[in-house]
């Protein structure tokens, strides 16, 4: 299964289902083990995600060749 | 008409006169449709339905009527201090020797005009369906970048990057710069989010405006700027004034919040929580596998101490037991039929004794043989004279010659 394709929320609402499902106890030993292998690849990619966000506050300016991204200054820093 | 005698002129009656002088006015062309400006005072809407006021500019007051037909299809309220313009006709209410405004349509006057759009456009752009809960767009849980429609000046868009970087510091905004007042407003902001959309860089959009007044809000009552939020694929939440302040953008926006402050509140999770959730997920998850193979464990220890796992051979001992007793049973069965046959035997024996030709030979009984052909000699005619013969006593042999033979008279 391959998660990198997957954002954020739809992870984290893949996760809460097979915690779920595990959580009922209904699988076979087989089944909650690789239901809990998808879980803990799930957890890391969220983990993942939350960390490889980077801050970037930008202003969209259109210029001639299309929209240029430029760095807005920290306003409120100096507060 | 009565004639008087005195005067030779015509008297006439009250009612005569009111009614001529509202065929007089009924027959003006400007007085039977005009519009006229002026502030409400004494409004009363009687139980019948009909509005009954007094139209005032600073120094005159016009009497005036709405009945129920026309007052039913205005879509405000009149009250004391408004002000309208009203379409309709004078005339003369002749009980009462009075002339008034017959209002037919009424307008309210300067902001009020402005609240007679809103209401328009809102009632026209529902009618279409633009505010429906089912088309309402799900804002993503965890946005990856942000889009904000606003002026790059000014202290809304701070406050949505402050708010933002409180809540998660990892933010990727990207503001579009538009203004938010006046003629250019509605357009910009119409052709902000239609561009947002076509550069699909941003997960959800932040329509916003600061507090101001109705007119300074007004680009965002504008049917350009509810249609491009209606259109927009991306989720749109509108930050437009402050709390009370509703416009037609808040009511085609996925999600209206009462500030721009709370649309960074609502379009952000705080990313302790976020890491909360996951940590107890984490959590679950573990416990869940936990406790399921603990079960398993369990299971596995209940049938390891079953009586078939615990002792694996008592099955075998039972069964030789078994066997053993088996086997004696038999060994006895079997050594009873033993003696039986023994005894059987030794009565045999003692009758087959009892009938052996030795005790015979020993009562002096022999047994001849002939020697030529070794048969048994039980007759005379058996043997001839000069035949060799062997006869057995009980204690030896004797070998003989036939000398004679003789036939017994009844052999």
């Amino acid at each position: 299964m391959d998660s990198t394709e997957l954002t954020f929320e739809q992870a984290i609402a893949e996760l809460e289902e097979i915690v779920k499902k595990l959580e009922k106890g209904e699988l076979t030993l087989d089944e909650s083990i690789s239901c809990f292998r998808r879980g803990v690849e799930l957890t890391k990619y969220c983990s993942k995600k939350l960390d490889e966000a980077e801050r970037s506050i930008t202003m969209l300016i259109e210029g001639e060749n299309g929209v240029v991204e430029k760095e807005l200054p920290e306003l409120d820093q100096g507060r | 008409m009565v004639a008087d005698m005195k005067t030779g002129t015509n008297i006439l009656t009250v009612s005569e006169v009111n009614r001529y002088i509202r065929d007089l006015i009924s027959r003006d062309v400007i007085l039977s449709g005009l519009w006229v400006r002026g502030e409400i005072s004494n409004f009363k809407n009687h139980y019948s339905g009909h509005f009954y006021f007094t139209l005032k500019d600073e120094k005159t007051l016009l009497k005036c009527v709405m009945f129920r037909s026309n007052a039913s299809l205005l879509a405000f309220m009149p009250e004391d201090g408004m002000k309208v313009i009203i379409r309709g006709y004078i005339s003369v209410f002749e009980r009462d020797g009075q002339y008034q405004l017959y209002a037919e349509e009424m307008q309210p006057d300067g902001i009020g005009a402005l609240y007679v759009a809103f209401e328009k456009l809102k009632k026209k752009l529902e009618a279409e369906g633009l505010f429906d809960a089912s088309k309402k767009k799900k804002l993503p849980y965890l946005p990856r970048a942000i889009g904000v429609v606003t002026s790059s000046t000014g202290a809304v868009i701070r406050d949505i990057i402050n708010v933002l970087s409180r809540r998660f510091y990892n933010v990727d905004l990207k503001l579009y710069p538009v203004q938010v007042q006046g003629e250019e407003a509605a357009g910009q902001i119409a052709a902000a989010v239609r561009r947002l959309n076509e550069l699909g860089n941003v997960d959800v959009i932040i329509v916003a405006r600061g507090g101001g007044s109705l007119e300074d809000l007004w680009p965002f009552n504008e049917e350009i700027v509810a249609r491009s939020i209606y259109e927009s694929r991306i989720p749109v939440i509108s930050a437009v004034g402050h709390e009370t302040d509703y416009t037609i953008a808040d009511f085609v926006a996925d999600v209206r919040a009462p500030t721009p402050s709370a649309a960074a509140e609502i379009v952000m999770p705080e990313r302790a929580v976020v890491e909360n959730k996951l940590d107890s997920l984490k959590l679950r998850l573990r416990n869940a596998i936990m406790k399921k193979t603990e079960m398993e464990r369990l299971l596995l220890r209940k049938i390891e101490g079953s009586v078939a796992f615990r002792q694996p051979l008592n099955r075998i001992y039972q069964e030789r037991m078994l066997l053993d007793v088996q086997k004696k049973y038999m060994q006895k069965a079997l050594s009873a039929l033993n003696t039986s046959y023994r005894n059987r035997l030794s009565l045999l024996a003692a009758t087959l004794d009892s009938l052996s030709p030795l005790k015979s030979l020993a009562r002096g009984y022999s047994i001849t043989k002939s020697l030529e052909d070794g048969h048994l000699v039980k007759s005379v005619h058996a043997v001839k004279v000069g035949d060799r013969l062997e006869i057995r006593l009980t204690d030896g042999k004797l070998g003989c010659t036939v000398d004679s033979i003789e036939e017994d008279a009844n052999g």
